[in-house]
């Protein structure tokens, strides 16, 4: 069984908060499910990646440029802030 | 025409019927509002009813129609949205807590190719919460009732839409499939679902799980409906890179000499006598009709569902990074540092499975564990590609069951996460290698349906539909 050690130590690193009764059942839902992932300790192994050619995808890459959009969406997307000043996003003094 | 028989129309019926001027596209859109508030308080299918926006697009539409000129297949159809996918000025709250207010800002492209045709959006539907599950359980609000019997689950995580369609609340529905998500529900609820190729369809603005999986696609009456649909959504977008340059075209493909592949692996141990009976039988009648079953063998099957575990909670590691309390979403802002403001956002945000997939995918993609989870997973996968380009070497498509039960009890599975993991074992290999499959009624155990998956090859998404509209007739 995953340590309470253990659990708070990925929670931190994936920066989640839990309750005691959270990393009690975290405990035990992470080992049943880390326990099923050994079945993949008997696959096979791979020998040879095959390129596998694409008619449908092209480079996905495009020019560097500006594209423009409308002020609104720029204005929809910062009106969904929780704290804000003015058109910037407001965020706790991190020093 | 009377309320019960214009719910029953499929896109093709209502716009012959807008043609002929027998109702208008507010009419129909009206019996569809009628029949969400008469049924939703049973079947729990909608989170949102975006009332106004859909008599507003039902006058536009009526008003293209009364024009003369010819006009789409959509225009005044009413539908309902996945709350994953992000419709402008409404709420999407993809199921969570963490974005319980928060108001769209965009379209997603889906949405942007519906309204261009004149689609008429009734709301949007619920779903496990960020899209993981196979039962609306994980729902932070609330949990869509099995339209054929209200003690048992819908399905998931496109719950919602596939209950929205089943109890006539909607004509069409859009939702997303990442494991199984839009075929379990139609399976579930006895409708039609086409999860597409991964690349057919721009997931741009869809709320992202698990972005090498994640597809939108339609949820259905039927096999028509779901192919008209699909033809619109489909094809390369500029803002998702992973959209492919596709155009689909209809294909006639005859049963007559088809050859239909038949993967042992997936009658094995755990298939309900009851589903195994009802597929079956549905592939008899293929081959009465003169396709070919040959049997195969998906020899990887039994590491599919730990593979697709590690890979989508490590995806769901990454992806749900961006819900910190800061830019949108839940927020602590009473914590007293930036660190606070995070984890607190976070911890009240999220519900228990995002947050298990959470830990698992850092956990898997942690130092020192990276190598025995993440790596290995990506190395099962390309095995998993191969065992079904081998098979699609021999047959032209694969039938097997969707689900290895019906529809089960509400709160039955909830305690036990792996249960739930498992019902994803004929719908997930497939999305592992990016195939595009179909869930199509087959049959029924008692009041419940069971769904007939039918698995193309790659953009063969024409073939699939042509069988299962061949086989629609036969099955019903």
């Amino acid at each position: 069984m995953i340590s309470k050690e253990e659990v708070l130590k990925i929670a931190k690193l994936a920066r989640l908060e839990l309750t005691e009764i959270e990393v009690e059942k975290m405990q035990k839902d992470l080992s049943s499910v880390l326990d099923y992932f050994d079945i993949l300790k008997n696959a096979p192994k791979l020998k040879k990646q095959k390129e596998v050619k694409d008619k449908h995808q092209n480079n996905s890459l495009r020019m560097d440029e500006v594209i423009t959009m409308p002020a609104s969406l720029a204005n929809n997307l910062i009106g969904l802030a929780p704290d804000k000043k003015e058109d910037y996003i407001k965020v706790k003094s991190i020093l | 025409m009377r309320q019960m028989d214009i719910l029953d129309l499929t896109i093709v019926q209502l716009h012959e019927g807008f043609k002929k001027k027998q109702f208008t596209s507010v009419e129909v859109t009206k019996e569809y509002l009628g029949q969400i508030k008469k049924t939703d308080s049973k079947i729990h299918a909608f989170l949102t009813v975006t009332e106004n926006l859909a008599l507003e697009q039902a006058k536009k539409a009526d008003e293209i129609i009364a024009s003369g000129n010819d006009f789409p297949l959509l225009c005044g159809i009413p539908c309902s949205i996945k709350d994953a996918i992000l419709v402008q000025g409404e709420k999407a709250t993809a199921g969570s807590k963490m974005l319980e207010n928060y108001v769209a800002p965009y379209d997603a492209t889906v949405i942007k190719r519906l309204k261009e045709q004149g689609a008429v959006i009734l709301g949007k539907t619920n779903l496990d919460e960020f899209a993981m599950g196979v039962s609306t359980e994980n729902s932070a609000f609330k949990v869509t009732k099995n339209p054929h019997d209200l003690t048992k689950v819908s399905g998931g995580s496109s719950g919602g839409s596939a209950a929205s369609v089943a109890s006539k609340q909607a004509v069409f529905s859009l939702a997303s499939d990442t494991g199984g998500s839009i075929r379990l529900p139609a399976s579930f609820c006895g409708v039609v679902g086409l999860n597409p190729t991964y690349g057919a369809v721009s997931r741009h603005g869809l709320i992202a799980m698990a972005s090498s999986l994640d597809q939108i696609g339609p949820i259905a009456k039927t096999i028509e409906d779901a192919k008209i649909v699909f033809d619109v959504i489909s094809g390369k977008d500029s803002m998702d890179s992973t959209s492919a340059d596709y155009k689909f075209e209809t294909k006639e493909v005859s049963l007559k000499d088809l050859k239909i592949g038949v993967p042992k692996e997936y009658f094995a141990e755990g298939l309900d006598p009851q589903v195994e009976k009802i597929i079956k039988e549905a592939i008899k009648k293929a081959e009465d009709a003169g396709a070919k079953i040959v049997p195969i063998s998906l020899s990887m099957t039994n590491y599919a569902i730990a593979c697709y575990y590690i890979i989508v909670p490590s995806e769901v590691s990454a992806n749900l990074a961006r819900f910190d309390g800061i830019k949108y979403g839940k927020s602590q802002q009473d914590a007293p540092n930036l660190l606070d403001v995070y984890l607190k956002s976070r911890g009240v945000g999220f519900g228990v499975e995002p947050k298990r997939r959470i830990l698992i995918g850092t956990y898997a993609l942690s130092s020192g564990y990276y190598d025995a989870y993440y790596k290995k997973a990506q190395e099962i996968k390309e095995l998993i590609k191969q065992d079904f380009a081998q098979s699609f070497e021999k047959v032209d498509v694969i039938f097997s069951p969707v689900s290895p039960i019906p529809a089960f009890n509400i709160g039955e599975k909830s305690s036990d996460p792996l249960a739930m993991y498992l019902m994803d074992i004929y719908t997930c290999p497939l999305k592992l290698a990016g195939l595009p499959a179909l869930s199509i009624p087959a049959g029924r155990i008692g009041k419940l349906p069971v769904g007939l998956q039918i698995i193309g090859n790659y953009f063969e998404e024409n073939t699939i539909l042509s069988v299962a509209s061949q086989l629609e007739k036969m099955l019903l």
